[in-house]
């Protein structure tokens, strides 16, 4: 690995840190949320955030910017710290969360929050718009690539698949999907719930361009999404093996911490866990 | 502090119970067993249980099946879903052939509360009643719910109930006898009736108590059936007050608030306020909170029993 690359790595790491923290201290204020969807998403998001996608805080609706839709809306609070450090909202404003009042409603709005970029929390929807901004991208002549993250248990929805075959159908390019595979849902493991393997047959034989990652592993995510760039036939899966509640050790691989805000002393423990964060800036600033 | 009770927990322990009298009895749940509460079903009844994970068009398709089978299937999830995400499935292979299923959502309204407003139906009750074939139930309280779901899966025919997500205030004693179509006088008046469902039957017996204080004599009824409407008691109360509220947990437009407008429009024109939520989309923040954010408060109850009271006299 280069020194630069390593620089990055690093950073990432301790921004992935900085985003843990305010996810646990969201969800401790607001006193209900998701925690396992949003902490094991962490690194997915935050490589995209701070190395992948070219985006303006001070210009939100830059026509060139690329997209981000949070398809499993459930994890919003991963979304809006994101956002916050990334220099879209502003910190402070992370403790609204869920209350009467705020803009970071408990699943993300479009239109209301500056950097959301469509409205989800209803499972299986995202990836259709996506799809649609991406052919409205070509359409054009933009080279904007649009990234959407689903859910493992959000795979059973039907419309995820109807969605896979019209994009394959109309070889969008510049659509990538990142699947959080989990393997847990609200009622337990995937695979007893609603078994939707395997993953990777399924979405080659939709006609998918597939990768298989460590969603942990910045190196690995990283070089996914730079092999996602390079297809320009076909929509590119990258399926992320994670950890649900990943980094809070009585979170990780818990499907009853899908749904609920820790108390005081589980606050306390997870954020010991975590450890803080810092100042770095990420190093896509050249969109800036 | 009158006492509480969660209409998801009676709805478990009701579907154990019907599960040993009716064989017949299939339950599907779309991922959310923990918080319908129909898992307790699936621990006793495991091959009849069948969560079809997070996929609520086929779960309600399969529940048709399974009612062209014979069998009468319970098909819960949140009712956001069960009646949005699923709707051409629950009208052309539920209703249209108006086939034995049972659509029993939770977490309806706005009492949802900080997931905010991608999980707040406020139009489900709209989108069913229109649906013919359907009948539409609303109870406001646990004992209510038992009962409106023991009597749901003895009716033959689909059925929507819609169930609340927090603790609703006890209203009915054991002595109670919810009936299918039938709405129940809570309180008799001659000043204004207010005619409610849901959790606001109670926010109109605390808005009627109030009232009485200030002499004012105001009837509340618990419109429990949305469809078919108990048009009989809805016209015999408008006539004898002269002075009507409707109070739902719901958008004003095609719920309670329409469905007594259109019958009282047609046999009984009397002045009428629908309290409901405007027309707009809920948002997060506590459920208490949010009634009050949206004018669905006891308070509110009076001011429009006084708003529809000064407009009688202006006539
Ligand atoms: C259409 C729809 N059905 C049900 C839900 C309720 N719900 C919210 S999160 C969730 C489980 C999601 O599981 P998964 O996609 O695996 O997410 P993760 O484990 O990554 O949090 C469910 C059923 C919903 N939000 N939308």
């Amino acid at each position: 690995m280069s020194e630069v690359q390593d620089e990055l790595i690093g950073g990432l790491q301790t921004k992935a840190q900085a985003i843990r923290e305010d996810i646990i201290k969201m969800l401790a204020e607001a006193r209900s949320g998701h925690p396992g969807g949003s902490l094991s998403s962490v690194e997915i998001v935050t490589a995209l955030y701070f190395h992948v996608l070219r985006l303006k805080s001070e210009d939100p609706q830059w026509p060139d910017r690329d997209r981000f839709i949070l398809s499993k809306g459930h994890a919003a609070p991963l979304l809006y710290a994101a956002l916050a450090e990334r220099g879209f909202i502003p910190r402070e404003e992370l403790l609204t969360l869920r209350k009467l009042g705020t803009r970071l409603q408990g699943h993300p709005p479009w239109g209301m929050v500056p950097g959301v970029e469509a409205s989800t929390g209803s499972l299986g929807q995202g990836l259709s718009m996506g799809l649609g901004t991406a052919l409205a991208g070509r359409l054009d002549r933009r080279n904007y690539r649009v990234y959407v993250l689903l859910g493992d248990g959000e795979s059973q929805e039907g419309q995820v698949w109807e969605a896979a075959m019209a994009a394959a159908h109309y070889r969008a390019g510049n659509l990538t999907a990142v699947l959080d595979f989990n393997g847990l849902q609200i009622d337990g493991p995937i695979t007893e719930v609603m078994s939707p393997l395997p993953f990777p047959d399924k979405w080659r034989s939709f006609g998918w361009a597939v990768r298989e990652v460590d969603g942990h592993d910045f190196q690995d995510l990283i070089a996914a999404f730079d092999w996602a760039k390079t297809i320009h036939d076909m929509p590119s899966m990258i399926i992320a093996r994670t950890v649900k509640g990943k980094g809070v050790s009585f979170m990780e691989n818990a499907a009853g911490w899908h749904g609920k805000a820790p108390d005081m002393k589980q606050t306390a423990q997870a954020l010991a866990e975590i450890g803080a964060g810092t100042d770095f800036k990420g190093d896509n600033k050249h969109a800036e | 502090m009158q006492s509480k009770s969660s209409m998801r927990e009676a709805y478990g322990r009701v579907l154990v119970e019907l599960g040993k009298s009716c064989p017949d009895l299939v339950v599907l749940d779309a991922d959310l067993s923990g918080s319908t509460k129909t898992k307790d079903f699936g621990k006793n009844y495991p091959d009849r249980f069948f969560n079809m994970g997070i996929a609520e068009q086929n779960m309600m398709g399969t529940a048709a099946g399974f009612a062209l089978a014979g069998k009468i299937p319970c098909a819960s999830t949140f009712a956001v879903f069960a009646t949005g995400r699923a709707y051409d499935q629950v009208r052309n292979a539920i209703a249209y052939p108006g086939l034995n299923v049972k659509i029993i959502a939770t977490h309806a309204g706005l009492t949802v509360g900080e997931d905010g407003a991608t999980h707040q139906t406020i139009e489900d009750i709209s989108l069913m009643r229109t649906l013919p074939n359907m009948t539409v139930i609303v109870p406001a309280d646990a004992v209510e719910a038992v009962q409106a779901v023991t009597a749901a899966v003895a009716f033959r025919g689909p059925v929507y109930i819609r169930l609340g997500r927090p603790a609703f205030p006890d209203l009915f004693g054991d002595d109670y006898q919810f009936q299918i179509g039938k709405a129940a006088i809570l309180r008799e008046g001659e000043d204004a009736v207010i005619f409610a469902a849901g959790i606001m039957v109670s926010k109109a017996l605390e808005a009627a108590a109030q009232l009485s204080v200030e002499g004012l004599d105001v009837a509340v009824v618990d419109v429990s059936t949305i469809k078919p409407l108990d048009r009989e008691t809805i016209v015999k109360l408008a006539e004898k007050t002269g002075a009507v509220v409707t109070a739902e947990e719901h958008s004003i437009y095609g719920g309670l608030g329409s469905a007594v407008a259109e019958v009282l429009g047609e046999q009984c024109p009397v002045p009428m306020v629908r309290v409901g939520v405007e027309d707009r989309f809920g948002e997060s923040g506590s459920p208490e909170e949010l009634l009050d954010a949206f004018g669905l408060t006891s308070e509110h109850l009076v001011k429009a029993v006084h708003g529809v009271r000064d407009r009688c006299k202006k006539r």
